[in-house]
């Protein structure tokens, strides 16, 4: 992605533009900054693969003499640290609630752009409402229904109260309300159901908004803390953010197996970010933005 | 009935005739269609959100300790709310959370801003840098926390910062294990800047890109330096919209910020965002839902309050204008 337009020839008024030595001092700021911001991550890599004496020891070592690979099978046996299942947890939950939240948000999204019902505003102003509630203010609320329901402890609970997304539905109601209408026409002239266009027509030509959403949707989800630890009250329903968060205060827990755990938690959002950071990219403009 | 030209859209689409009952099962099928559309996720707004958000309006005026339906005779009126506002820890929590926010929304702002400039002016390596500021964003509060507390700021000699400051023969810090300000709030803010100043960053750089070239162009015709007056005069009047909205997001979750301070020091008065409070009231030993719910109502208010003052005060309303 090229961020600003090159331009025919090299012109003074562009904002880029500026003496050599200016461009020099500017990159350099930013390689300064680059090695700052990679810091924490080199952090976690170093301190995973060392071992606790080495970590410990007086005098900073930028590398350990030798790498302690066998970090990993310490961590996966010790039976104080439920590390697989709560990976399996999390995977399970962020692709739940990723694909659950992309059927959900886009169908709704689409009924209010496109279908002609008479209170379509009513519906779509209820579903905006909600979002001037901060979502930190409806955890409790949400909390009392979940358990209620019995879902504590549970991945219903933990997936199904996060599909709901009213800001997605609006995000996706402002995309389809821009989609050409006319593909859709024809399709719905040519006989389809609205649901048959949504499906054959409006789905196969939104790839990139899609993915862009899905992607977002699954960072947050893997990331997120709050939801999953107050409804995942039990051991076995542990997310790998909640598990981490357990094993910081726990004496059980060696210092190089807490950050080899942290370094196998981010690995998949490592790979999302490699693969997939133009969605990412693209996500993030249209979220913010439209907010 | 006489074919008319008045209004249905189908009508006007040029599909024939039709009798007023045929018009009404087209409504009827077009209505049914759209409830298939947007039915079940209404139906998961309604229980999700509506019903407990009344449910928890309904709790914070009863007395409800470790139970979700009180009795009617634990009814206790406003007295979940006095007591919240006559709790010392509460209001606290409101005025950590004042502190918190007073540094992190310029900060994060600033910084933000300053990454997009610096990267729109670049021209090598650019979507490396892009991509460097950015990547915090997929490592969650609980990861960093974990570096923060445990390895940068984790107050003993082998302690990352505390390595640096005794190559200058500083004395070490005991940072977050030391519970009178500042050094716990650098640890605090300089790791949520770390993490969200790419996200802010991208929405700078996607607006930066909308400025129209021209305008620099006229400016440069006018004689005016490139740097800050154009800066001061061009960009930043073009980046009025996205920077309220920027404000907004950054004020927004400064005050749903829970992750951070619970992992990083846990439930201690110094430093308590009403988030962690409440967590802690209606979830802790106690459980106390009603003051809970009471709590949560009074913050969302305050949240509702500020958002308007900050929407008057920015003028939200001016930038679509002008």
């Amino acid at each position: 992605m090229t961020i600003v337009k090159e331009g025919r020839r090299p012109v003074g008024y562009r904002p880029g533009a500026g003496s050599k030595a200016s461009r020099a001092v500017n990159f350099a700021v930013l390689c300064a900054l680059s090695i700052l911001f990679l810091i924490p991550f080199y952090l976690i890599v170093r301190n995973a693969l060392a071992s606790d004496a080495e970590i410990t020891a007086p005098g900073w070592m930028w590398f350990p003499p030798e790498l302690h690979w066998e970090n990993f099978q310490t961590l996966f046996d010790n039976p104080a640290v439920p590390m697989a299942r709560s990976l399996l947890n999390s995977a399970i939950i962020a692709i739940a609630t990723t694909v659950g939240t992309l059927f959900l948000c886009s169908t709704a999204g689409y009924g209010l752009a496109r279908i002609p019902y008479k209170h379509v505003n009513k519906v779509f102003y209820a579903i905006l409402a909600t979002l001037m509630i901060p979502s930190a203010i409806t955890f409790l609320p949400s909390f009392v229904m979940v358990s209620s329901l019995g879902w504590v402890s549970d991945y219903r609970g933990l997936i199904i109260p996060t599909l709901f997304n009213a800001f997605v539905a609006f995000l996706c109601r402002q995309y389809f309300l821009s989609f050409p209408k006319e593909l859709e026409e024809a399709a719905r002239v040519d006989g389809l159901s609205y649901w048959g266009a949504y499906w054959r027509i409006v789905v196969p030509n939104s790839k990139g908004f899609m993915a862009a959403i899905a992607v977002i949707t699954f960072v947050g989800s893997w990331n997120a803390f709050l939801w999953p630890l107050v409804i995942g009250r039990d051991p076995e329903s542990w997310t790998v953010q909640v598990a981490l968060s357990t094993f910081m205060t726990a004496q059980t827990v060696s210092l190089n197996q807490l950050f080899l755990a942290a370094a196998v938690a981010i690995l998949p959002l490592v790979f999302v970010f490699l693969f997939l950071q133009r969605f990412l990219v693209q996500g993030v403009a249209q979220t913010g933005l439209k907010g | 009935m006489a074919v008319s030209t008045e209004t249905a859209p189908a009508d006007r689409a040029g599909t024939g005739e039709r009798t007023s009952r045929a018009r009404r099962a087209g409504r009827w099928r077009t209505t049914l269609t759209f409830w298939y559309f947007v039915g079940p996720f209404v139906a998961g707004l309604l229980v999700f959100t509506y019903i407990p958000v009344i449910w928890s309006a309904y709790l914070s005026f009863f007395e409800a300790r470790n139970t979700v339906s009180p009795a009617s005779e634990d009814f206790v009126g406003l007295d979940n709310y006095v007591a919240m506002l006559r709790d010392d820890a509460f209001i606290d929590s409101l005025g950590t959370f004042t502190v918190f926010a007073a540094f992190i929304v310029p900060l994060t702002f600033a910084s933000s801003l300053a990454l997009a400039l610096m990267l729109n002016k670049v021209r090598l390596a650019r979507s490396f840098f892009r991509s460097v500021f950015f990547l915090p964003f997929a490592c969650s509060y609980v990861v960093a926390s974990l570096v923060w507390k445990m390895s940068i700021f984790n107050g003993v000699r082998y302690g990352m910062a505390n390595s640096i400051l005794d190559l200058f023969g500083i004395e070490d810090i005991a940072w977050l294990f030391d519970p009178s300000p500042p050094w716990y709030w650098l640890v605090i803010v300089t790791l949520r800047l770390w993490i969200q100043c790419g996200f802010y960053m991208i929405l700078f750089i996607a607006a930066l890109q909308q400025i129209p070239e021209h305008l620099y162009e006229a400016a440069y015709v006018d004689g005016a330096k490139p740097g800050w007056q154009t800066f001061w005069h061009i960009t930043l009047p073009q980046l009025r919209a996205t920077s309220v909205a920027v404000l907004m997001l950054i004020l927004i979750a400064a005050y749903q910020a829970f992750d951070e301070f619970y992992n990083l020091i846990g439930n201690q008065a110094y430093a308590r965002p009403p988030l962690m409070y409440l967590y802690n009231t209606a979830l802790g030993t106690v459980q106390d839902l009603g003051k809970g719910s009471a709590g949560a109502l009074i913050l969302a208010l305050l949240i509702a309050l500020v958002t308007v003052l900050q929407g008057k005060f920015l003028g939200f309303g001016r930038s679509e204008g002008q």
